[in-house]
Parts: C-alpha cells; sequence; structure tokens
C-alpha cells in the first residue's frame, strides 16, 4: 500500500488540509472571498466552478504560489504559513498544472531529477532515479518509460509524467487542475483509473474541473465555486449533473441542446479519395471519402490524433492533398488557396484558436475583419474602411454577445469563451455554405459550450450551412451531429445517423473496426 | 473596471519608456563626465543649447536626423512584419549609387524631371536590395538576418567597384600638384538633380537662415516617408495584412494572408525607404557618392527604430534626438577642446538603445504579473 511507496522514496503524508475563511484581492476582482475547504485522506475532494470563479486561485494559494490576504490553513491541524511552492512540497502537497511543465527533449527521468539534489552530489544519479521511477510506475500504475523521451510521448503519458514527478518529491496530497482537458474519452478513463487505485492507498486528490460528468465519476465530495464564493459543499452521490450546472452557473442549464429536424439540401462538401501526408511524411490521411450536406452536421468522432486536425487542414487550404479531390458546391477546389476557398463560401474554426484563429496583439475589432478585410464594405481600395468596419464590429459584437468594454479592446483581455465567441461571430457572419468546426468547445466553460452548441444548431437552420463537426467528444457529436463519422488512423470506419448507433458501436469503430464488421 | 484601469496606466507607461530610457542613459553619461572630470550640467548645456537654442542648431540637427529618419523607419515597417532588416547598409549604399548614377548621366534633364527620377532610383535601389533577402526568406525561409548581412557586403564591394569606374576626374589644381585622388568619389550629379537647401527655401520667403546650412529639401521628404508608412501600416489592408503577419503568420495564413507575398513586400518597401537616405546625403549635400557618407546609418536606424518603438512618428522623433547628440556632442568636443570625445555621444546612445530593451522588459513582465493575478 502507501508503506510501498515510503520504501522508494520519502513520503510526507497529509492526513487533513483545512483552509479557512481564505480571501484574496486582485486589483478589481475579489477572486476568493472567505473561503472555507477542507480534504482529508482517501478522499478526491471537487472543485467545480466556471472559468473566473476561484478555484485556481484557492490551490495557488494552497501550493504557495500566491498567499492569501486573509485566512488560515492547516495541514494536520497544525496552522501554516506557505510562502511557496517549496514550502507546500515539504508539506507533502503537490500541484500537476494543466498546461505541462516539461522539457521535451530530456528524458522522463531527467525530467523528474530536474531540480531535485543528487544524491551523489556533484554527479548526476540518474540510473538511481530510473529505478526509483520504475518502481513507482509498478506500484501505481502510472505507465510510463522512464528512459523515453518526452517529446516521444503522447499528451496521456507527458500527465503521468507530471504525476510522477509530484509523487517523486514525497507528495500524499495531489492537486490535479484540470487533467481531463487536454486528454482523449480513454485516456480520462485510464488516468481516473490510476487516480481510484492510487486513493485506495492512501493518496488525497484536489481535482479542479467543469465537466460535471467526471466530476461525478471520480469524486468523493464537490465544492462548487462561483464569484470567489463557496455556494456548496455536497456529497457526489447527492448530486447530479444538472444539479450541479445550476450551482456553478447560477441559473437553470440546457445541457442536451434541442436539435430540431431539418431538410437536407445538396451536397455541399465531398471528399473524394483523399491521401494526405502528415507532419512526419505518413500519410495520415489515407482515401477518405465524405459527403456533407447543406443544412447538416456531420460529427468527425475518433480518438485524437487520427488524423482529424489533418483533415480540417486539408478542406481549409492549408495542407495539400497527395490524392484525391476535395468539392465544394460541386465545383473541384482541390489545390485552392484559403483566401479562394474564403470567398467562395468556406469558414474555419481551427482547432489551436489562440495559435491559428487569432492575432492576439490586435484588438477586438481587427480580430472581427480577419478573412474579409480586403473586401468591401471593410476594403474601399486599398483603405479600410473604419467607418463601416466600427458598424459591424459593434453589430457583431452585440448578437453574439461578446463582452469586452468596447470594440478597441485588446484581445487578450478576452477570456477564452469571448475569444471563442469572436471567432463564432467572424465565421458565421460570413454566411458560411461549408463550415468546418474543430474542437469548437476544447476549454470553454459551461456558459460558453452551451452558447457555442446552440449557434452551431441554429446556423444549421438559419443559413443551411453544411458543417463538419470535429471533436473529441464524444458526447458533443452525439448531441450535435445529424450523422458521425467514425475516423481510425487516417480511414473512415463507417458513418451513420446519430439516432441509428450505439456509444458502444462508436466506441469499438473508433478502436479500428470498420462497421461492416461489428457483429 | 478598476483593473481595465491598471493595464492602461501600464501601456501607457510602455508607451513612455524610451523617454525614461533617454534620462537614465543622461544620468549615465553624467557619470561618464565626471570620471573625465568635467561638469556634467555644464557638458549637458552646451550639448542641448547649441543644437536647440537657435536656427543654425535646429538645421545642422535636421540634417542629421534626416537619414536616420529613412533607415529608423526601414527597420521599422519590416519589423512590422516581423522582419529584422539590418540590410539597412546595403540598401543606402545601392539606392544612393543608383540615384548618383541617374543624377550624372542623364544630365541634359529639366529639374522637374531629374530631380523625382532620382528619387525614384534611390528607392528602387534599396528596394532592388531588400528584394534578394525578402524572396529568398518567403520561398525558401532563409533566415532575413543573414541574407540581409552579407548583402551588406556585396553592396560595399560592389558599389566599390563602381566607384571606380565612375570616377571623378581628377581637377587641374591635382594635376598640377601631381597627386593623386584619395578618397574614391563619383562624378558630381547635374546641376538639375540637386535638391534646394531650406537656406534657399527661406530666402524666397524672407526668413533669415544661415546660408552654410546643410538642412535641405530631404528632411520634407523624410517627414512625408514617415506619414506615407503611418497610413499604409494603418489606415490599408496592406498594412493590416503585413501587421498581422508579424504577429501572428499563422492566424494570418488561416486568414487568407498569403505570408509570403507580404515578406516580400514589406522588405521591398523597407530597402525603399532605406534606399531614399540617398536624397539628403546625395541630392542635398554632397552630390556625388562617397561611401563615407553613409557609413553606419543603416545601423543606427535600428537604435532608432528601437528608441521609436517601430512608430513612425517615435522614429521621427528618436532620429531627431540622435540628431541632437551627434551635432550637440561635436559642439561639446570644441568646447571642451577634446577632452570630452565626440564617442560620448556614441556611448550615450548605447545606453539609450540598453535602456530601452530594459525597460520594454520590466514593463513587460509587469504587465504579464498583472495579468495573472487577475
Amino acid at each position: 500500500m502507501i508503506k510501498n511507496s515510503s520504501k522508494i522514496i520519502n513520503l510526507i503524508k497529509v492526513e487533513t488540509v483545512e483552509m479557512r475563511g481564505i480571501v484574496k484581492q486582485f486589483p478589481g476582482v475579489l477572486a476568493n472571498d472567505h473561503i472555507n475547504f477542507d480534504v482529508h485522506v482517501g478522499e478526491v475532494h471537487t472543485l467545480l466552478g466556471e472559468n473566473g470563479a476561484g478555484k485556481s486561485t484557492l490551490m495557488k494559494i494552497l501550493y504557495g504560489i500566491y498567499h492569501q490576504d486573509e485566512g488560515e490553513i492547516y495541514v494536520n491541524g497544525k496552522l501554516v504559513n506557505i510562502r511557496s511552492p517549496l514550502d507546500a512540497i515539504r508539506l507533502g502537497i503537490g500541484m500537476v498544472h494543466q498546461h505541462f511543465m516539461l522539457v521535451p527533449t530530456l528524458t522522463v527521468a531527467e525530467n523528474v531529477a530536474l531540480g531535485l539534489p543528487s544524491s551523489r552530489k556533484f554527479l548526476l544519479d540518474l540510473d538511481m532515479v530510473t529505478e526509483r521511477i520504475k518502481e513507482l510506475v509498478k506500484i501505481n500504475g502510472l505507465y510510463v518509460d522512464p528512459e523515453a523521451k518526452v517529446w516521444q510521448l503522447s499528451v496521456g503519458e507527458q500527465q503521468r509524467v507530471e504525476i510522477l514527478k509530484v509523487l517523486y518529491r514525497g507528495a500524499s496530497l495531489l492537486i490535479l487542475d484540470e487533467p481531463t482537458a487536454v486528454l482523449t474519452p480513454q485516456e480520462v478513463e485510464e488516468l481516473f483509473h490510476v487516480l481510484r487505485s492510487m486513493i485506495k492507498r492512501g493518496y488525497t486528490i484536489i481535482f479542479i474541473s467543469h465537466k460535471l460528468r467526471e466530476v461525478l465519476s471520480l469524486s468523493n465530495r464537490i465544492t462548487i465555486l462561483r464569484d470567489g464564493k463557496v455556494v456548496k459543499t455536497l456529497p457526489a452521490v447527492e448530486a447530479t449533473q444538472e444539479k450541479l450546472a445550476r450551482l456553478m452557473v447560477g441559473r437553470e442549464v440546457l445541457l442536451q441542446v434541442e436539435h430540431p429536424a431539418v431538410k437536407l439540401g445538396k451536397v455541399a462538401l465531398a471528399l473524394e479519395g483523399i491521401w494526405v501526408q502528415g507532419d512526419e511524411g505518413l500519410h495520415a490521411l489515407r482515401g477518405i471519402d465524405l459527403e456533407v450536406h447543406s443544412g447538416e452536421i456531420l460529427g468527425i468522432a475518433g480518438v485524437s490524433g487520427n488524423g482529424q486536425s489533418e483533415l480540417a487542414e486539408v478542406i481549409a487550404g492549408l495542407r495539400k492533398p497527395t490524392q484525391g479531390k476535395v468539392f465544394i458546391k460541386g465545383i473541384n477546389v482541390t489545390n485552392w488557396s484559403p483566401s479562394q476557398l474564403l470567398d467562395y463560401g468556406l469558414s474555419y474554426i481551427p482547432e489551436e484558436r489562440m495559435r491559428d484563429g487569432v492575432v492576439q496583439e490586435f484588438n477586438i475589432e481587427e480580430n472581427l475583419i480577419l478573412k474579409d478585410h480586403i473586401h468591401p464594405p471593410y476594403a474601399k481600395g486599398i483603405f479600410m474602411n473604419f467607418h463601416k468596419i466600427g458598424q459591424e464590429s459593434e453589430r457583431l459584437i452585440k448578437n453574439f454577445d461578446i463582452r469586452t468594454p468596447s470594440r478597441y479592446t485588446s484581445l487578450k483581455s478576452l477570456s477564452g469563451g469571448n475569444i471563442q465567441k469572436l471567432i463564432l461571430a467572424r465565421e458565421l457572419s460570413r454566411k458560411p455554405s461549408v463550415l468546418v468546426a474543430a474542437q469548437p468547445t476544447r476549454g470553454l466553460d459551461i456558459s460558453a459550450t452551451e452558447y457555442v452548441h446552440r449557434q452551431l444548431i441554429e446556423q444549421r437552420i438559419k443559413l443551411k450551412t453544411a458543417t463538419l463537426l470535429i471533436s473529441d467528444d464524444l458526447d458533443e457529436i452525439l448531441s450535435l451531429a445529424d450523422r458521425i463519422a467514425v475516423i481510425y488512423e487516417g480511414e473512415i470506419m463507417g458513418v451513420v445517423k446519430r439516432n441509428e448507433v450505439s456509444v458502444e458501436e462508436l466506441g469499438m469503430m473508433m478502436g479500428g473496426v470498420h462497421k461492416d464488421n461489428i457483429p | 473596471m478598476k483593473a481595465a484601469k491598471k493595464i492602461d496606466y501600464y501601456s501607457f507607461l510602455e508607451k513612455i519608456t524610451p523617454l525614461i530610457a533617454v534620462i537614465f542613459a543622461l544620468l549615465v553619461g553624467a557619470i561618464v563626465i565626471v570620471i573625465i572630470g568635467e561638469d556634467p550640467i555644464y557638458v549637458y548645456k552646451i550639448l542641448f543649447s547649441n543644437a536647440i537654442s537657435n536656427r543654425d542648431g535646429w538645421g545642422n540637427v535636421l540634417f542629421r536626423a534626416t537619414p536616420l529618419i529613412f533607415t529608423g523607419l526601414a527597420v521599422a515597417f519590416a519589423f512590422r512584419c516581423g522582419l529584422f532588416n539590418i540590410g539597412g547598409e546595403g540598401q543606402v549604399y545601392i539606392g544612393a549609387f543608383l540615384s548618383t548614377w541617374v543624377g550624372f548621366t542623364f544630365t541634359s534633364l529639366p529639374a522637374f524631371i531629374l530631380i523625382p527620377l532620382c528619387i525614384l532610383a534611390a528607392a528602387a535601389g534599396g528596394a532592388l536590395w531588400a528584394a534578394v533577402p525578402g524572396i529568398l526568406k518567403a520561398k525558401k525561409g532563409v533566415h532575413e538576418v543573414i541574407v540581409t548581412i552579407m548583402m551588406n557586403w556585396i553592396a560595399a564591394s560592389l558599389t566599390f567597384f563602381l566607384v571606380l569606374k565612375y570616377k571623378a576626374p581628377e581637377t587641374e589644381t591635382m594635376i598640377a600638384a601631381g597627386v593623386k585622388q584619395m578618397i574614391p568619389h563619383t562624378k558630381e550629379i547635374a546641376q538639375a538633380a540637386r535638391l534646394p537647401r531650406l537656406y534657399d527655401l527661406f530666402k524666397s520667403i524672407n526668413i533669415d537662415f544661415p546660408s552654410y546650412n546643410q538642412v535641405n529639401v530631404s528632411f520634407f521628404i523624410a517627414i512625408g516617408v514617415a506619414i506615407l508608412a503611418y497610413y499604409i501600416l494603418w489606415k490599408t489592408n496592406l498594412g493590416y495584412e503585413i501587421r498581422a503577419v508579424g504577429y501572428n503568420p499563422l492566424a494570418a495564413e488561416y486568414g487568407g494572408i498569403s505570408v509570403a507575398k507580404n515578406i516580400v513586400l514589406a522588405m521591398v518597401i523597407s530597402g525603399a525607404f532605406a534606399g531614399l537616405v540617398g536624397t539628403n546625403e546625395v541630392m542635398g549635400f554632397k552630390y556625388r557618392w562617397r561611401q563615407e557618407l553613409f557609413t553606419g546609418l543603416g545601423f543606427n536606424g535600428i537604435a532608432v527604430a528601437l528608441l521609436g518603438k517601430n512608430h513612425p512618428l517615435g522614429v521621427v522623433l528618436a532620429a531627431i534626438l540622435f540628431g541632437i547628440l551627434n551635432y550637440g556632442g561635436a559642439i561639446v568636443n570644441i568646447f571642451t577642446e577634446g577632452r570630452i570625445p565626440r564617442e560620448l555621444i556614441m556611448v550615450l546612445q548605447a545606453v539609450i538603445v540598453i535602456f530601452v530593451v530594459i525597460s520594454d522588459e520590466i514593463v513587460k513582465r509587469l504587465i504579464v504579473k498583472r495579468r495573472k493575478l487577475t
């Protein structure tokens, strides 16, 4: 049990942590307003709340990154003053951040040993570190090769390295900040399996999340934060998704979008035998055939990394196919440039929205006109028509409910949800005949996700857009798509109607079983 | 709301960092002057009073500022597209040479044709020289810093070769004395290719201005180019594209903007700005091409762009400051009988650049910290 671990590493046991009356004031924002929070050995206590509710701030106080303005922290019943992460680690508290902090060119063992004193003074003791990691891996089921380079690892494996780093430092209380945001459903299951077994062996976990289903499946207790205050702490067995959503947002939330049937139009987007090379030179897409009708949402389901990104890029003209043809509205658009495609009625919501979707240094107005900046009414000859740009921006900000002080506000000061609203506003206001939406709600909170879903459904009715929805979130696909195509290693395993398929069948196709071979 | 105001305060701070940097640099300069054994207040008084307290001083300052406005704008413009054009030096050589060549070749043309032609030649020469690194970057991804610096050497050698080809004839007195031309320079450009000095302009409207002052019409060209740069960058869709590519080439590409096209265009425009130095040094001052006229201007342009925060107005102000320091420094050297060397000005300029970089970084960190907190 936990004793096994203590043979290898110097485990620091945490029985209880209690935070009392924590107040943290940032300029203009009361991030934590007299928060009481406690956690006991052997439980998963979840902090649930929307972005900006104060959950990360509270945990950063516990981990010593921030210091509270008021309030006390007790560890094992003793008042402590946590001044830095080093203090927290000495108390047995470890934190796994949402964004990994690993050196890609170093091995797993080197990453774990980074920053720790060597047992051999000035010489490296990597062999010993490797041995210890192997032990930790075995005991905790965190399978990863200590001698592999980090860049070779999948996202799920990298996360295990982050957890190993914390365990290696002797922590027995783990703070996991939105650990599932970057994982596929399968990887989430694996992670939860590991966490559950760790709990049984005497570890304690504080889980930060806003994904209701995951929270319910993992937690013992749930504390809901809203606007820096504790709304409620309740045992997970007393909670339902609807109840949690209501407490979190402060109003009723529609978890299931209404999905009125739509009469299908002509084929707006068609792919014929598309082969595409991935970044590593291998074929990421191997003979893809797809058809999307106007007024339809075709969901692309699959475990991430099976060619979804390449599929989106080839349609957007950012990646050239080695074989095959792309048709939009019956015209062969293979090898058209992105700008030609945009002008022909394609809109694209990129997967990496901060990197590919917006120019962070531009203000909101400038971001809203990207893609149409050379066309009237935004352009007048070679000049920009600021009067019209202003009018249109104000209209889009209002219609799409982008929360901002003004259209001149720098994009950087917007929240993730508002940035996605801006991208939606830009892409949908172009009245596209084909829309490619790649991971449109990844990393968004519940309100923003609800908003994006509603918009995608609405425009499908209003604009008769043919939408290709690519998402790792199977729930999202199931609630939005009219038909679902499952992609596996660059091939389509089958295209099915949403209401004629079970999750089990989809799961098998996602694992590489062709639709025709499903018994 | 309160948070928004705080951020505004920092962006204000960000805007005035050059001012803070200049003040710090003057303090460091004062320490150096004390070490030399002079009175810093006395030295600074000479420096600034001579440069800006009379018309002759202002003329000298603006004359020195003019080429730096051109090269500063060149660096700033390319930087807006995410390119570091350190080839200003070579672009200046080629632009100025082409302009000179036009000036001494088409001598029969009237001024109203020859002057615009020479100006165009200056811009075209610089543009051509900058197009090479632009195209290499756009097509093959070759880093523009490497190519521009290599192009500087090629330009220096090429113009040197051409100068010998179009060498000025030796004057009768030189032949009589049996001496050779020591500094290679070209023939003079035609009278019709010369830009009027401000003295000529002021004389016609009865303003008293020293006739020996070298400031000429090229200064107005520089101001015009600064305004042009501002208009291109913030009022046209070309400028929008250039800035989008500079900030985030990926998002630009996704937005249907051709990154390659904009890189080439930004380099060409940048090079044209640099080439226009020829209007001041050749068409308005020496009327011939001589390498030493241009040495260092391209590189000083980098400092000017940095101090001017890559904004056309900032570049003009920074160039004028450098003009003040250059001219004032020369005067200080004379007044102190050489005890304060002119090189003090180079120290001041260097320290300004260092402080701009440091204070930029400090403000950036303050903003990041502030953002993390909220």
